[in-house]
């Protein structure tokens, strides 16, 4: 059996509803900025908050823009450097229900922290099919990066210690839409 | 839940979150099958050995399979044509797999316990593919996906196994296995192939194939082994066709319209299946074969691919 996780207490609030609802808002208008439209543009957002993050910000370009943006679902469990490393391996599925060929894929997730996800996210989606380019997008950019990996869309900049975490609580998982920085309870 | 076992040797040690945690990560899995390249980098340098006693298509087949879609590198190893035909023991022969550092063994015997001797002689994983008339966790598991693909869930399903009770591993398997996760069974076949005391696993026993039928969700015929007959256990093949081969007739007069039926393979068409039935809208038999990849996939990474699971 693995050591219990350290519990978490709240540290401070990062951002609150609308401030998460106005980040993404932009986001979503930075991204038909970019590409010059919606055209070939297509959302995969990593498991699990990613993929929330991925249908809204699909639902804010289908407001502006008036296109309907694909979104599918990449879990990259199998594709992770630290597999065997981890405790279980817990796969959950991927499920991409169009082809990435050509496409301008936009990868959501929620945190972007060492890096290394985004890494084997990578990997995962290029053995799916070969896009004309992907991007990143992700709400919270914590820093600590571990390998050469950028994000072209950021909700917002937030310098962490590496012993603290950054919980994004999204309404459909935990019932609220808010962003904490929270850090380990002392023993 | 996590994995910690370092062998997946029967259903019997299993719990049921343990069988559940199998059931779901193999379901998530199957979606590999679909890409055009199917292959995830997994178990990138682990090496699976499949050690085969007995003759198998379907079960080696689908372990190779599974294990290079994870990129593992798959070693078969069959007992003809290898040092057991020049009288080595089954224990040197595994000690000297041993000696070449696999990470995970599968091993298919006509012994019971075979896997087990296997798993406490050897550091690397086991999982057993099958030994004697013990068990074969892995055709339960991919029986599980199966039913819990087509009904959607396993909650108060009722499900028949008919036919040769007493030597089907197979049978054994999933009679553990769906107790555990409160399925009713009902077992049914000629009295000379229902073990004695068998309703101490927690099953019903019928000895009409009608009865046995009757309101279930699903019936799993078990194959016919043509030497039952020669041991004396059935009057002929013919006769046991006659009363415990299932027919489209026998399913319209007394099975439910939305009845599945299963069964493991290979088929002896016209005995316990009629042909009608094996490729009639029924019939399931090919999804179990292609789940059976996906359910190998999920074993042999969370073996593999777990930390603390395997000792190597």
């Amino acid at each position: 059996m693995s050591t219990p996780a350290p519990r978490f207490r709240e540290k401070a609030q990062v951002l609150d509803e609308a401030a998460l609802d106005r980040a993404l808002t932009r986001i979503a208008h930075e991204i038909l900025e970019k590409n010059g439209g919606a055209a070939e543009l297509a959302f995969v957002g990593l498991r699990t908050r990613g993929v929330t993050l991925a249908h809204r910000l699909a639902a804010k370009i289908a407001k502006i823009d008036g296109a309907t943006v694909p979104v599918g679902t990449l879990d990259i469990t199998l594709y992770r450097d630290d597999l065997g490393i981890r405790g279980t391996p817990v796969i959950r599925g991927t499920d991409i229900p169009f082809s990435i060929k050509g496409k301008i894929v936009v990868l959501v997730d929620d945190v972007l922290f060492t890096g290394r996800t985004i890494r084997a996210a990578l990997d995962a989606l290029i053995d799916l099919g070969r896009p004309q380019s992907i991007q990143l997008a992700t709400l919270i950019d914590r820093g600590h990066r571990e390998l050469p990996i950028r994000p072209d869309y950021v909700g917002k900049n937030l310098p962490t210690s590496r012993r603290e975490s950054v919980a994004v609580r999204l309404r459909e998982h935990d019932g609220e839409d808010r962003v904490v920085i929270e850090e380990p309870e002392e023993a | 839940m996590g994995w910690t076992r370092k062998d997946l040797l029967t259903m019997r040690e299993l719990d049921a979150g343990e069988i559940v945690l199998l059931v779901d990560t193999a379901a998530s899995l199957q979606e590999i099958a679909t890409r055009e390249i199917k292959k995830v980098p997994a178990l990138r340098g682990k090496t699976i050995v499949n050690l085969f006693y007995e003759p198998s298509t379907r079960t080696r087949t689908s372990f190779e399979i599974a294990g290079k879609w994870l990129s593992a590198d798959v070693i078969n190893f069959s007992a003809s044509g290898s040092s057991t035909s020049k009288g080595e023991s089954f224990i040197d022969t595994a000690k000297n797999i041993a000696a070449m550092s696999p990470d995970v063994v599968v091993v298919r015997h006509s012994s019971a316990g075979a896997a087990e001797l296997l798993a406490r002689e050897l550091a690397c994983s086991v999982v057993n593919a099958g030994d004697g008339a013990h068990e074969h966790p892995t055709q339960a598991l991919l029986d599980l996906l199966t039913i819990r693909e087509k009904k959607g869930h396993f909650d108060g399903l009722h499900v028949a196994i008919v036919g040769d009770i007493t030597n089907s591993r197979v049978a054994r398997s999933n009679i553990h296995g769906m107790r555990k996760l409160g399925i009713t069974v009902t077992v049914a076949g000629p009295p000379t192939l229902i073990p004695p005391f068998v309703q101490e696993l927690g099953v019903k026993v019928a000895y009409r194939l009608e009865d046995a039928i009757r309101d279930v969700d699903v019936i799993m015929m078990l194959r016919l082994q043509h030497e039952r007959m020669r041991a004396g256990l059935i009057p002929s093949v013919r006769e046991y066709g006659h009363y415990w081969g299932l027919t489209l007739d026998k399913l319209g007069r007394h099975a439910r319209p939305d009845v599945l039926i299963m069964h493991p393979g290979p088929v002896n068409r016209g005995v316990e299946l009629s042909p009608e039935l094996a490729d009639g809208p029924y019939s399931v038999i090919l999804d179990q074969v292609a789940k059976g990849v996906a359910v190998r996939m999920g074993v042999l990474l969370l073996l593999a691919g777990s930390k603390g699971a395997a000792a190597a």
